[in-house]
């Protein structure tokens, strides 16, 4: 017979003070699941992974693709008849997960973009070209045309030690 | 004349510009005048940036809601992940002194910069709906083709609905009243209001995954005889009009409320930016 996994309280505490603070009101009733426009097209379950957080089922959790087919949608959230912010429990697993070095190359791209250039999208010669064309300013008024708010964001991206969590893809 | 700091983002000015030329004239018409936030940055997108750091992804937005502090102005997007971002940590921040502090801190150390706690952040469709008002668009529509529209509300323009308190999240209307105020027909489909299938990091990390959602949402607009789909956001935009390439079986022209009003308005059509649209727009 298998053994049955102990539940780990220290996990789920962890959970809490990441933000996941009403993980322990899920019953397990499944709306969640039946809500989940992601789980219609995957066998991603979005309940769950609310019991293994509940559990504390570490190893169970952060490794898993799942977490990373929610599209945040909140419909999950705005139907739950417990008031469990599922959301903010994805988010608070997520945080912990890329600290574990769960972190995907696709991801880790989109987040190395905005710590060198402050945009997820770059400013190409057709997009200035375009947007001449259209009476905008050639380049946005955004940090693309203000060296020190440039400064700024990197020095952001320092001081909560997220520059390294990218460049390291938290390993 | 109403004033707002008009928060760009990233993907509208760089591959949609024509969204952001629409809704300044747009907006103009109706008597709202847009000022730029001189070095703003990304909101930051709460897909990846939320999910890496949540401290990061807070201190980021604190910035930019600190720009348009000082300027003495609320802020309006007109993309449902910048609203996410920007709404969900002025809400957090401007009613959470101790959260603020702890903020506001990195925000100093980094950038020499505080936020006060005093902006609300805006989305351009309830900003349209409940201070320009349905009669002031209806007044500016000068005729054209009545579509049939399927309108795309998103996920984080009215959700998480305890905080933005726009509408109704399950069976909502305001941006459908809008759509038909300017001369269009808002259709009902299945599973309106389902996600296009982008957020989260998804599109990013399981592109095939997002796609699949995007393509059961083309299906059920193409059923009830969508001539265009309506969209509030261009994260959604972009996952619908490079997302109909992909699959190859549909044409559907997407077009962002800015641009569709933009028609309506008779606005001159090079000001629309239709050209960079995967999916041609002939309308």
């Amino acid at each position: 017979m298998a053994e049955a996994k102990e539940p780990n309280p220290e996990f789920t505490r962890k959970v809490v003070e990441a933000g996941g603070k009403t993980v322990n009101l899920c019953f397990q009733c499944g709306t969640c699941t039946g809500s989940c426009p992601s789980g219609r097209q995957t066998a991603f379950r979005v309940r769950k992974v609310v019991r293994r957080a509940q559990l504390g089922f570490e190893e169970d959790v952060l490794p898993s693709e799942d977490l990373w087919l929610c599209t945040t949608c909140f419909t999950c959230y705005e139907r739950c008849p417990r008031g469990v912010e599922i959301v903010d429990i994805i988010m608070a697993l997520r945080n912990m997960a890329v600290r574990k070095g769960y972190m995907a190359e696709a991801h880790r791209k989109v987040a190395k973009g905005i710590c060198e250039t402050g945009h997820l999208v770059t400013l190409r010669d057709e997009d200035k070209a375009l947007r001449k064309k259209l009476g905008l300013q050639e380049t946005p008024p955004t940090v693309f045309s203000h060296a020190e708010a440039l400064e700024q964001m990197k020095k952001i991206a320092a001081v909560c030690g997220f520059d390294k969590l990218v460049a390291s893809g938290g390993k | 004349m109403a004033k707002y700091a008009f928060f760009l983002g990233c993907i509208m000015p760089l591959r949609y510009p024509g969204i952001e030329s629409s809704t300044r004239e747009v907006m103009k018409s109706l008597g709202v005048e847009l000022v730029d936030m001189q070095g703003a940055s990304c909101c930051p997108a709460p897909g990846v940036m939320r999910s890496f750091d949540q401290t990061y992804w807070m201190t980021v937005a604190a910035r930019n809601l600190a720009i348009a502090e000082k300027m003495g102005m609320d802020v309006l997007t007109i993309c449902n992940g910048c609203f996410d971002t920007l709404f969900e940590v002025a809400h957090k921040l401007n009613h959470d002194p101790e959260l603020r502090k702890k903020i506001n801190k990195n925000l100093r150390d980094a950038a020499g910069m505080e936020y006060g706690g005093t902006v609300n952040v805006r989305h351009f469709v309830e900003l349209l709906y409940r201070d320009v008002g349905l009669e002031a668009i209806r007044a500016k529509v000068k005729g054209g083709k009545n579509l049939k529209a399927a309108v795309h509300y998103g996920c984080h323009f009215l959700k998480p609905s305890n905080i933005k308190k726009i509408d109704d999240a399950e069976r909502p209307h305001v941006f459908d009243d809008i759509v038909e105020a300017a001369g269009m027909t808002s259709l009902v489909y299945k599973d309106k209001g389902m996600c296009c299938g982008a957020g989260g990091g998804v599109r990013a990390r399981t592109p095939d995954v997002a796609l699949k959602m995007t393509k059961e949402n083309l299906v059920n607009m193409t059923a009830a005889g969508a001539e265009v789909i309506v969209d509030c956001c261009p994260f959604c935009h972009l996952q619908y009009d490079v997302g109909e390439v992909q699959l190859k079986e549909f044409k559907i022209p997407v077009l962002h409320l800015s641009q569709l009003l933009g028609l309506a308005f008779g606005l001159e059509k090079d000001k629309l930016g239709l050209e960079v649209h995967q999916v041609k727009v002939n309308l």
